[in-house]
């Protein structure tokens, strides 16, 4: 059967993409990020995933207001980049699996999830930029990808809650699957921040490390949030703790923090990685 | 540092739940500003294509009109006005569509939402980390 292996919690802000482009990855400024990433890529290599399931929400690039799912499954057996709008490279496609995404779906739907399935779909910046963090060099993407876009872009958003128990409904289809795959699930975005608004710039460092914490044994006590306490704890952007969620319910309760760093300021966020590896 | 800026300890939170509630300084994109938005925003989704951003670029309030801006809404975009392009509706990511055509990064945002200079904004975030 399928197994996961372990989850990852990262940003996926573009100015990492943007600094990875231009080679500033040795600045002072970025050093202390990418530095985190170096055991994280190191545990990648030696547990030889041969899927990632990216959880990330989109920005304007495949969906636009006219039509916004809460969750979007991609189905496809290949997803491509594109042109976001302000500078950011497009990278080459990401391969995926189809078989693979109609059984989570299968599954997801047959444990109440409705969900919107893609059989194409553009990955922007939420889903490209922990992909290049993983494999910064790799010449061909070395795992299978299942992109999973939640909406954290238009009110009201998936709760806390469901997005925890979706998380558990996807660890479960996933190794419900009869095949020898080896699954990473990538919960990115996070931690505070916030973009809009005159308040912008708001980023909330104990309440980071809180999460932090309590999502590693105890992801129920931030289940209990409501996207309205996030918004006013961790920034407008900050619900994408979410994602997180998503990531930690799937891997089921056995987990063991393998890395795990914070640092401000990326960008305009507090920016968080955590490895949780299962336990065997 | 002023109250509202000031970090909230997670435990708070508890006391005041609900989703409905106002947070100073903090737009929350709902249906009613999806809907106040959708031109505006529909617009900055066509940035996507470096053709329409060009065809922005020759004639800003033609490209304007054409989405159907209201007068609120294009004088926003013409006085480069963050804070009133979000009034206005607009989407905190397909404004960055917009920003990036004027060579706005999200630090040049914050900073003029906040009433700071570049510099003082990228001291608050760094203050953060401390």
């Amino acid at each position: 059967m399928a197994r996961i292996v372990g989850g990852i919690g990262t940003s996926h802000i573009p100015a990492i993409g943007l600094a990875m482009a231009r080679n500033q990855c040795d600045d002072p400024y970025w050093r202390p990020f990418f530095e985190a990433y170096k055991p994280v890529r190191a545990w990648v290599e030696s547990v030889r995933p041969t899927v990632a399931v990216v959880i990330y929400n989109d920005h304007g690039l495949n969906f636009f207001l006219d039509k916004m799912p809460a969750f979007a499954v991609g189905a496809a057996s290949e997803y491509r980049n594109a042109d976001e709008g302000w500078g950011l490279p497009t990278l080459r496609p990401f391969p995926g699996d189809a078989a693979l995404s109609w059984h989570l779906i299968e599954s997801l739907s047959a444990a109440d999830f409705d969900l919107t399935t893609c059989q194409e779909m553009l990955v922007d910046h939420g889903f490209v930029v922990p992909m290049q963090l993983l494999w910064p060099n790799a010449p061909a993407w070395p795992v299978r990808t299942i992109p999973i876009c939640v909406n954290t872009v238009q009110h009201p958003l998936p709760t806390p809650r469901r997005c925890l128990k979706f998380g558990e409904a996807l660890g479960r289809a996933i190794e419900a699957w009869p095949g020898d795959e080896r699954v990473i699930v990538l919960g990115t975005g996070g931690l505070s921040h916030q973009l809009d608004g005159r308040r912008a710039g708001f980023i909330n460092k104990p309440f980071d490390l809180y999460c932090m914490e309590k999502i590693e044994h105890e992801p129920e006590m931030l289940a209990r949030y409501s996207i309205r306490d996030l918004v006013e704890l961790a920034g407008t952007q900050g619900p994408e703790l979410i994602q997180w969620l998503i990531m930690r319910g799937a891997l089921g309760t056995a987990v063991r923090r393998v890395e795990s760093n914070y640092h401000v300021p990326i960008s305009n966020t507090g920016s968080g990685l955590l490895l949780l590896e299962t336990a065997a | 540092m002023l109250a509202h800026m000031t970090q909230i300890q997670p435990e708070l939170a508890f006391a005041t739940r609900g989703n409905t509630r106002e947070i100073w300084g903090t737009p929350i994109f709902d249906g009613a500003a999806a809907r106040r938005g959708y031109p505006l925003n529909k617009m900055c989704y066509s940035f996507n294509d470096a053709a329409n951003r060009e065809a922005f670029r020759r004639d800003e309030d033609a490209y304007c009109r054409k989405f159907g801006l209201d007068d609120a809404q294009r004088a926003a975009v013409r006085q480069r006005d963050v804070l009133a392009l979000i009034d206005a509706g607009g989407n905190i990511y397909y404004l960055a569509k917009l920003a990036g055509i004027f060579g706005f990064n999200v630090q040049d945002i914050g900073a003029q939402q906040t009433g700071r200079s570049v510099e003082e904004f990228r001291a608050m975030l760094r203050a953060a980390g401390d």
